[in-house]
């Protein structure tokens, strides 16, 4: 134990054993803002150096950002944040991950248990508020009880189906005294995730899928928690199934693969959504039929059988009742599957990719270029094919967003950070921090809108402090755009307060801060911004301004069925 | 084959569960947050340890068709400290009431009515008269609708427990 206890008996304060069992968990970094109520605990983080502290401008930004470290890294993401209005600020950032099912423990200070319950200062019940947004959560009266929770705490965030923990941990327990053993082992009857599929229930479905006509895999976020992309693409390659994928799934086949018919949904391609609805065979690893996903649902997949394949039972025939429910860990399954693949006799499905292909070629993921006016999509494909694999992708929520999902050359998983489930604007800038922060070799990109990069744009001197540098592209339509797009489509272009006429100047935002500011409009100042941005190691602003009136299509409206596409009207150019 | 919004009978039915969760971290009010969040019901809901463990049963009432009531099962067990939930098929039921009622009303008949439902005169004071029962649920809200007559000053129930045969 490196701690000196400053008692004869051996013991560690409250807030020393928060340090050693975080220093247990192999944290080295923890995203945090201190306050009254977890001084002591600060006090000890001043004294350590086992891990790094990145002070962000504000909590919500330090948990997005120890979320997205999560996401891109696949370890649990630490935040510590005070009692009040501090653990309010971080409530947005526990619940994104927890609709993304992102593992990360979040310690929040709380007023001294003596006092809780008498509306003291900085008090607010904050395990009250987070109990709907987290996987579990803890308030610790008891510092005896601490190791214990902080223990399952971890426990809790990365196994089964992931998720943020809460921990809420008032003053007076972060001074007192206690033993410390973290080698011990708590019981936890309660909690015990399936983690292995039901065998004959596997080659059932295998047998099945073997016998039917027109299969397609149906990829979600669960494949890129599980990290089992390999055995993903072994079994498309080995059966020739065609796949798509969810937007949280994006990367787990690479972008080029003849077998990816790209991203399905309200705005999936069109191939996706057809193979989606003439599929006679659902496949789905590790995604939740969202309703993003499904379009109008009694229409939704009309001659299709089902193999849903997810760790949290209740995920399934929540919304889609499967023919095969299979409960289990996709990477255990997916080696479950692999070993009995070559039992089976697949039919011959190149007919069936042939059409899709046919689909494809027949409205293929387009725009149209305008020689006066930056294409948002070009944008996004020109950095791709500059940065590549070499960049990790940010976005925060809106029409760049799915402009990135749709046109970014995705070719790994965790290398696409999104706020998918809760749409969350404003967590791009702090992805990106904390995405750098996770992989320091890599270029961390965030793709972002006029309206999403001004709701955390103070954490560009964060990036300048900690020399987190990273590029933000503020594709800048002077609109929330995708509502915009909603009332063009749905409310005769009344434009409700989504006009962003007035504006920062990005640049000189992004020179007060540290970091270096570009003003775009061709696409050889484009280039050149990109190439100087990523020289220049600095948190770079890049503004690039667009066609206002861009649209993202393909789109599926509300209510409609998937196959009921908005598609972009073929005309001259577009590519 | 699917026609996925009709999956499950949408008729509605009663389901009584006993959730089986350790007495810990403020386990009930995760269980009635997680009725509110998602827009369950809940008819009737009785707590208590479960005597020499370190759990407690939780007996829920809850109407709804087959598809909610699957939801509900499968997210009460999700949660942390739910070890179990029973969904009873053929279950003892009981639930128990206090009625009281002024000391005016005739208290032989009332005295027959509540031995009818297996229950008896508690208490009488100079101005009331309290009588307890205890029955099957469906049997207790005849009792308290017999009861109706005689005026009731206050009816406390207790809600139901359950326990299979």
């Amino acid at each position: 134990m490196s701690y000196k206890s400053n008692n004869t008996s051996g013991q560690l304060t409250g807030s020393q054993i928060v340090i050693e069992a975080l220093r247990r968990e192999n944290t080295e970094v923890v995203f945090g803002y201190p306050g009254g109520a977890i001084m002591n605990v600060y006090d000890e983080i001043y004294k350590q150096d086992h891990f790094q502290h990145i002070l962000t401008k504000h909590e919500q930004a330090a948990v997005h950002a120890a979320d997205a470290y999560a996401r891109s890294s696949g370890k649990v993401g630490v935040a510590i944040v005070t009692s009040g209005p501090g653990f309010t600020n971080a409530v947005t950032g526990l619940a994104t991950a927890y609709t993304d099912s992102i593992p990360m423990v979040v310690i929040s200070g709380q007023v001294p248990t003596a006092v809780i319950g008498t509306d003291a200062f900085q008090e607010i019940d904050a395990v009250g508020i987070s109990r709907p947004c987290t996987k579990h959560n803890f308030l610790v009266n008891d510092v005896n009880d601490l190791t214990r929770v902080l223990k399952i705490a971890f426990h809790i965030a990365k196994t089964g189906r992931p998720g943020p923990v809460h921990i809420d941990l008032p003053k007076d327990v972060s001074a007192d005294l206690a033993d410390f053993n973290y080698d011990q082992e708590f019981e936890l009857p309660t909690y015990k995730p399936t983690t292995k599929g039901n065998i004959r229930q596997i080659k059932a479905a295998l047998k099945h899928i073997s016998e039917a006509k027109r299969p397609v895999l149906y990829i979600g976020g669960g494949a890129v928690l599980s990290n089992c992309y390999e055995d993903i693409r072994e079994f498309a390659h080995q059966t020739k199934i065609p796949v798509v994928e969810t937007l949280m799934a994006r990367g787990i086949m690479r972008h080029d693969d003849d077998l990816l018919f790209g991203m399905l949904g309200m705005h999936g391609e069109y191939a996706a959504n057809m193979a989606m609805s003439e599929t006679d065979m659902i496949i789905c690893f590790g995604a939740r039929f969202d309703d993003r996903v499904t379009g109008r649902l009694d229409t939704f997949a009309k001659k299709a059988h089902v193999v849903h394949v997810d760790i949290d039972p209740a995920s399934i025939a929540k919304i889609v009742k499967p023919n095969y429910p299979i409960v289990g860990d996709l990477a255990i399954v997916m080696k479950q599957i692999l070993e009995h693949t070559k039992d089976f006799e697949f039919n011959d499905y190149t007919p069936w990719v042939e059409k899709l292909h046919g689909y494809r070629k027949e409205h293929p993921l387009a725009y149209h270029e305008d020689s006066d006016r930056l294409k948002p999509q070009w944008v996004i494909q020109r950095t791709g094919e500059l940065l590549g694999d070499d960049a990790l992708i940010s976005t925060d929520v809106g029409q760049h967003q799915m402009w990135t999902a749709q046109f970014y050359p995705f070719n790994y998983p965790r290398q696409w950070m999104t706020s998918g489930g809760l749409g969350t604007m404003g967590v791009g800038l702090p992805y990106a921090m904390g995405t750098k922060r996770a992989n320091p070799d890599k270029i961390s990109v965030n793709f972002t809108g006029d309206g999403s990069i001004m709701m955390n744009i103070q954490e560009i001197i964060t990036c300048t402090q900690y020399n987190l540098p990273h590029i933000n592209i503020i594709l800048n339509n002077n609109y929330l755009g995708m509502v915009r797009q909603w009332q063009t489509r749905f409310y005769e272009d009344r434009l409700s307060e989504t006009n962003l006429e007035i504006q920062a100047d990005f640049t000189m935002l992004a020179q007060s801060m540290g970091g270096v500011g570009y003003k775009v409009h061709t696409k050889e100042e484009f280039d050149a911004a990109l190439k100087d941005a990523v020289a220049s190691n600095k948190v770079a602003m890049i503004e690039v301004i667009i066609d206002r009136r861009e649209e993202v299509l393909p789109m599926v409206p509300n209510g409609h069925a998937l196959d009921e596409m908005l598609l972009l009207e073929k005309s001259q150019g577009a590519k | 084959m699917n026609n996925f919004k009709d999956f499950y009978s949408k008729e509605e039915k009663r389901e009584v569960l006993s959730v089986i969760v350790i007495n810990r971290e403020s386990v009930l009010s995760r269980i009635v947050d997680l009725f509110s969040a998602r827009g369950y019901n809940i008819d009737s809901l009785t707590v208590a340890p479960i005597p020499n463990s370190e759990y407690s049963r939780i007996t829920i009432i809850t109407v709804g068709v087959a598809r909610v009531i699957d939801q509900i099962v499968k997210q009460l067990n999700k949660l942390v400290p739910v070890l179990k939930v029973i969904e009873h098929k053929d279950a003892i039921e009981k639930d128990t009431v206090l009625i009281k009622v002024p000391i005016e009303e005739n208290l032989s008949d009332i005295d027959v009515i509540a031995r009818a439902y297996n229950g008896a005169i508690q208490n009488v004071t100079h101005d009331a008269v309290v009588i307890s029962a205890t029955d099957e649920p469906h049997r207790i809200e005849n009792f308290v609708n017999i009861m109706a007559k005689y005026k009731p000053l206050e009816i406390v129930r207790s809600g139901v427990v359950a326990m299979e045969r």
